[in-house]
């Protein structure tokens, strides 16, 4: 092991190898099957995802959820800000479906409108943090040359505090954004980064720690042998086999996110008090828990239902993905 | 391995000066003020004048010198001095908490075991729930079990301790009245009766965060498992007729191992840290609440001092579990 | 005097609580112990190291001053027998000194006897330039404080001093001992940490522990001067959590009898009180609520200039339009809300002391959203492009509205946005964190000083009772700029010559009722010239056992100041 190259950057053959070449028999048959893999593959993952009961409910309800936040305030036209203190506390009922807040406005609007907000926080700085996590995670699992300065970077961003380190990021770009694409767009900006950017270390040591492992395996090796380059090896090799942990570190990214948004805008580092998430309307009915139960409840069944359905989905592509469960 | 792990040890000292120079430079740009916690009716050349006495007028390279050499020279010389009643701390100037005025270690000290009691007993008993619960769902994957333990590990993991918290108060400490709200610091166990009293004040903290845990690391385990039971080297096991037991318990969990391994250990420091939202909840007092009200009163050098033996502990447990690996799986080597 | 003391105390006990007069007297230490919840903890326990409330009341336990105000904001005699005047011969003719006489047989806890060396040491401790001293401002025009004899303190001013009652006076400025922080003056102040945190005081409890913003042990002080006091043998300081945990504690579970700064929606409070376990009161101070109104123009396009007085605010220098605002804000609607028992609607910046109350503007408590239409019509401002917000010169009525965070202060926000967007002004909120905007950091955009946005809500009032130095504060030499680092109280930057000269008038006034006159004057110059927007009159709320007797709230003092006649309702 010691005296073999650790990557196959060194390879001097690296790079040529994707690129077909017609008369070269070996170089022809690997072009076309990259030609037609992805469709047939496609519809492989889409026949075994169909098979989960789970996942297909999951994602029903996913798109379910989508599609309300989306085209819900086209059938309840209410504006979440309005209020209409005559109505207030008033449970639910058929003008207001799921009753009124402390200060008369309409829960299910608010509903809609914070789903909106913790949905695409939710989403992107998941994203984010898994762009990143699986990024670094591979580069220093596969690379040992990279593998020091790039874990020690992990050590660096563990330890950074979160708060101050949000405080600062506000201090700084807040401003500036705000004046240059709006005040909302740019504290959903600095939110998605503030997220993605302090969540992306547990994935990328899970990843690097797998990688390691997988890179002793024997397809590697062989893969390795015949001289694939880091590249190929990478995305055709590593990926999928490290797709498994990715899959959970998503699912629980996504619920991680919409809680931390909770969290900031609690301590006035998240959106403005007027801007509903479903973080916001949990932490603020927490305190009417005794009274009004239903206004903890409609947000807290929202944010652990949507997180219920990512995580069947993510089970079923998990499994859908995996070609030794797809053959069976 | 042993030269892989001074090695390590060797590389982690400029490590860590380089994390200790960029908390520091991070807390200076931030914004906050000691004096904001002081009333409005305090005039202004007061405050002025109370920033002075804390030292904040002198200037960031000499604060960071001062902090460097009062955090590896003063306190570990105030250590040995504790433990063998020793003076070669005698007079050197400790690193004093901008809020309380004394020396932040003694805090540290003060509130290490509530957060120990509490929260790392719920990383105890919440790996010690997760781990057969991973590898029975794993095991029979999509059976009842399964499929009640993914739920309600989601919803556990998915509720933020601010609501589950108080409603596991409003049921168990208002409508039952079976447990206390407030857990007391002070309390001394020193018998049975002690402990029993200190049971019940721990355990609604410890069942909340105890949740939040196993359902964490349950879903890691499991799905760390599945991917294993699929592998040739289990069926080539079965096919040997070993028993179902060794071959799951024995083959497929040791290789299961790795990134729950990372995950566990990655999860230790965050015991020190404390839990900020449960202890709050539940006014356990720990480290936790100490560094969020040191952050909300800006009161930089503990909040340096805390997030810095983090940093310490992180790095360390991050080698902790690259030295694990190596022992679960003799394939990987370091050197 | 010890008798003298001892009936203040009871006939103001009597009237409170007639009910239970049996319990309030026996032997000390009868009632075991007293759990007390300060859900934001105290980090020290000397005062003038911190110059936060909590660590004031937490000391009060402790630490005593010569004089206390009780609940009506009276002057009441403590640590001696009477109140110098000018007529008993205490204060000086020409009020530039003060002679105060120690009661007899006063002692510190640890048995020692309280003498003037302990007055004049407190002065020099608090009045040394490297110490940092949080309550400096008690001994501000001070010139000497010298012991006479054991029991004869002198305070000397430098100048006439027309309110004489301020060093030594209220549970901020209390005496501390001579023979433990004697070592401890100027920059070794905070190295004293054994001190700082168990100081010895004449008060009726004693530190067992004290563990920084965490808990506090007290036993009662075996040498004090008062016979059968304090009832409780031993008091239990907790903090930590959060209000509505403290509210909790004390309403519903009983785990704890009284419970410190309850601001809580009311509703909330009042669900809880419904328990049957406690009951919340209120103490009223000089707490107002306010909107100030920028003077200077905030725009963000003016670089280092915004928000200082090179440019006026383009229109809310019209007081008309700050007129309009209030008229537009429903008040009592506020209270309903936000603060129940622990707010009243006020139009005043200085809504108490009743001899300062001024009631020229009381029109504002009715809410008159027509009028404010009225006015900003008056004033030019009209909807011309029909997009339901007000213009003038091709300018659009529309304003930043901040404060700190805080759920109360946001649903009040939320109100006062639809209510002015209802009378055609756009209001965009923001809320910044309280140790960002309450901090003096001259880096930050976001500090209260700094007021980069049109109006800002946050609470200010006065300690002590005596108005004169925060009515100077909106002087116009006490406007925040950057030459003066962002410092200086005038935060609204309203300058007016004529407001200058009546509070240099007052500074030379004796005659209370002629101050009386002054003060309300200057409300009025406030409120009416469009500097301010005063919204409630806050009061201060905490929730105590109904089994907890004796309890008498006062915002003039440490809520605490009486804890010495507290007792356990049998």
């Amino acid at each position: 092991m010691t005296d073999r190259p650790d990557h196959t950057d060194d390879v001097p053959v690296a790079g040529n190898e994707a690129t077909p070449v017609p008369f070269n028999p070996v170089g022809a048959a690997q072009s076309q099957r990259l030609i037609e893999a992805p469709r047939s593959q496609l519809r492989d993952v889409w026949d075994q995802f169909k098979t989960h009961k789970g996942a297909l409910f999951g994602a029903g309800f996913f798109v379910f959820i989508l599609l309300a936040v989306l085209l819900g305030p086209l059938l309840w036209p209410l504006e979440p800000t309005f209020i209409d203190i005559r109505a207030r506390n008033s449970g639910p009922s058929l003008t207001h479906p799921f009753g009124t807040d402390q200060l008369g406005r309409d829960i299910l609007a608010r509903m809609i409108a914070g789903g909106r907000t913790s949905l695409a926080v939710g989403l992107t700085a998941m994203a984010l943090a898994l762009f990143l996590g699986t990024l670094i995670g591979v580069l220093s699992g596969y690379f040992r040359r990279l593998d020091g300065i790039l874990m020690r970077l992990t050590d660096l961003f563990l330890a950074l505090p979160l708060l101050p380190l949000l405080l600062v990021m506000m201090l700084l770009f807040r401003d500036s954004l705000r004046a240059a694409i709006g005040p909302e767009t740019g504290i959903f900006l600095l939110v998605v980064l503030g997220i993605g950017v302090t969540s992306w270390m547990p994935t990328a040591r899970i990843v690097r720690g797998d990688v390691l492992a997988l890179k002793e395996r024997e397809f590697v090796l062989a893969a390795r042998s015949i001289g694939t380059p880091a590249r190929r090896m990478i995305t055709r090799h590593i990926l999928p086999n490290v797709l498994s942990p990715v899959m959970v570190s998503a699912t629980l990214g996504i619920a991680n996110a919409i809680i931390t948004e909770s969290a900031l805008s609690f301590l006035g580092l998240g959106f403005p008090s007027d801007y509903p998430t479903w973080g916001s309307l949990l932490r603020d009915g927490t305190d009417y828990l005794q009274s009004y139960p239903e206004r903890v409840i409609f947000p807290g069944a929202a944010i652990s239902l949507t997180v219920l359905a990512v995580n069947y989905m993510g089970d079923g592509l998990r499994d859908a993905l995996d070609p030794r469960i797809r053959g069976r | 391995m042993l030269t892989f792990a001074l090695r390590r040890i060797l590389i982690s000292i400029p490590t860590l000066l380089v994390i200790s120079l960029a908390i520091f430079l991070l807390l200076e740009l931030a914004p906050g003020d000691p004096m904001s916690q002081v009333p409005l009716t305090v005039p202004d050349e007061v405050k002025q004048r109370m920033r002075e006495a804390l030292g904040m007028g002198e200037p960031i390279p000499v604060r960071y010198g001062k902090w460097l050499l009062q955090f590896f020279w003063v306190e570990p010389l105030n250590l040995i001095d504790h433990w063998f009643g020793t003076t070669f701390a005698a007079g050197e100037q400790r690193i004093l908490s901008w809020q309380t005025r004394s020396p932040v270690m003694e805090i540290v000290a003060q509130r290490m075991p509530q957060t120990l009691w509490v929260v790392g007993m719920s990383y105890v008993v919440g790996v010690l729930i997760a781990l057969p619960i991973g590898i029975y769902s794993a095991y029979r994957q999509y059976s009842v079990f399964d499929q009640a333990g993914t739920f309600v590990s989601m919803i556990g993991y998915s509720v933020p301790p601010f609501f589950s918290g108080v409603l596991v108060i409003v049921i168990f400490s208002i409508q039952l009245q079976w447990f206390p709200s407030v857990y007391d610091t002070t309390h001394v166990v020193d018998s049975w009766d002690s402990f029993v009293v200190q049971l019940r004040q721990m355990i609604m903290p410890v069942m909340v965060l105890a949740l939040q845990t196993t359902a964490q690391i349950s879903r890691f385990m499991r799905a760390s498992m599945l991917d294993n039971l699929g592998q040739d080297y289990v069926r080539t096991a079965r096919a040997k007729g070993m028993s179902e037991a060794v071959v799951v318990l024995r083959h497929v969990l040791r290789n299961s191992m790795i990134p729950v391994v990372t995950v566990i250990a990655l999860g230790v420091p965050g015991i020190f840290g404390g839990a900020i939202i449960t202890e709050q909840v539940f006014k356990v007092n720990g480290i936790g609440q100490l560094l969020i009200t040191a952050i909300q009163g800006a009161d930089l050098p503990m909040v340096q001092t805390l997030t810095f033996i983090f940093a310490v502990l992180i790095v360390g447990f991050n080698l902790l579990a690259d030295i694990l690996y190596g022992l679960l799986d003799p394939r990987i080597r370091y050197d | 005097m010890k008798l003298k003391t001892v009936l203040i105390g009871a006939t103001a006990l009597a009237a409170i609580a007639p009910m239970a007069h049996a319990q309030e007297t026996g032997e000390r230490g009868r009632n075991g112990q007293l759990n007390i919840f300060y859900w934001q903890a105290p980090s020290t326990l000397n005062p003038y190291l911190s110059g936060g409330t909590k660590e004031v009341e937490a000391a009060s336990l402790v630490l005593e001053p010569l004089v206390r105000f009780s609940e009506t904001g009276e002057l009441v005699p403590w640590l001696v027998d009477e109140i110098p005047t000018v007529e008993n011969g205490g204060v000086s003719d020409d009020l530039t000194s003060i002679t105060w006489t120690l009661s007899e047989g006063v002692t510190w806890s640890d048995g020692t006897p309280l003498t003037a060396e302990d007055a004049v040491f407190t002065w020099q401790y608090c009045t040394d330039p490297e110490g940092g001293c949080a309550q400096a401002s008690y001994f501000d025009g001070v010139e000497n404080v010298e012991a006479v004899d054991d029991r004869t303190i002198k305070v000397t001013f430098s100048g006439p001093k027309p309110f004489p009652y301020t060093a030594f006076v209220g549970s901020e400025s209390p005496i501390i001992q001579k023979a433990q922080f004697q070592d401890c003056l100027g920059a070794k102040a905070p190295e004293c940490t054994e001190a700082n945190f168990n100081p010895i005081g004449t008060g009726p409890y004693v530190v067992d522990e004290f563990r920084p913003n965490d808990v506090i042990s007290y036993s009662a002080n075996e040498n004090f001067r008062e016979e059968g006091k304090p009832a409780f043998a031993s008091v239990n300081f907790k903090g930590g959590g959060d209000a509505a945990a403290a509210a909790r504690a004390v309403l519903e579970t009983g785990e704890y009898d009284y419970a410190w700064n309850l601001q809580l929606a009311p509703e909330i409070l009042t669900n809880m009180e419904a328990a049957g376990l406690g009951t919340v009161v209120a103490a009223y101070g000089t707490s107002v609520e306010r909107i100030e109104v920028n003077q200077t123009d905030p725009d963000p396009s003016l670089g280092d200039a915004r928000s200082t007085t090179e440019h006026p605010h383009p229109f809310l220098t019209d007081p008309r339009v700050v007129q309009a605002l209030s008229k537009a804000i429903d008040r009592q609607l506020l209270v309903d809300i936000g603060y129940g028992a622990a707010g009243q609607p006020t139009c005043n910046i200085l809504p108490a002391p009743e001899i300062y109350a001024s009631t020229a503007n009381d029109d504002c408590l009715t809410y008159d959203p027509e009028g404010a239409k009225a006015l900003l019509e008056e004033a030019g401002w009209t909807d011309t492009d029909g997009d339901g917000i007000r213009d003038k010169d091709g300018r659009k009525l529309s304003v930043l509205y901040q404060t700190s965070t805080n759920a109360v202060r946001q649903d009040v926000q939320a109100i006062i946005k639809q209510e002015w967007e209802d009378i055609g002004v756009e209001t965009e909120l923001r809320n910044i964190d309280g140790s960002v905007f309450f901090g003096g950091d001259p880096s930050s955009p976001d500090t209260f000083q700094k007021f980069y946005a049109d109006l800002e809500m946050y609470t200010n009032n006065f300690s002590g009772v005596d108005p004169e130095s925060y009515m100077a504060s909106w002087k116009c030499s006490e406007i925040p700029g950057p030459d003066s680092q962002w410092q200086g109280q005038n935060i609204p930057r309203f300058c007016s010559e004529e407001y200058d000269a009546l509070v240099d008038k007052l500074s030379q006034t004796v005659e209370l009722e002629q101050r009386g006159e002054i003060v309300k004057q200057l409300n009025d110059m406030l409120v009416q010239g469009g500097a301010l927007i005063p919204l409630i009159h806050r009061g201060n709320p905490a929730a105590h056992a109904k089994t907890l007797g004796g309890v008498k709230m006062s915002d003039w003092d440490s809520e605490l100041w009486n804890i010495k006649d507290w007792y356990r309702i049998q």
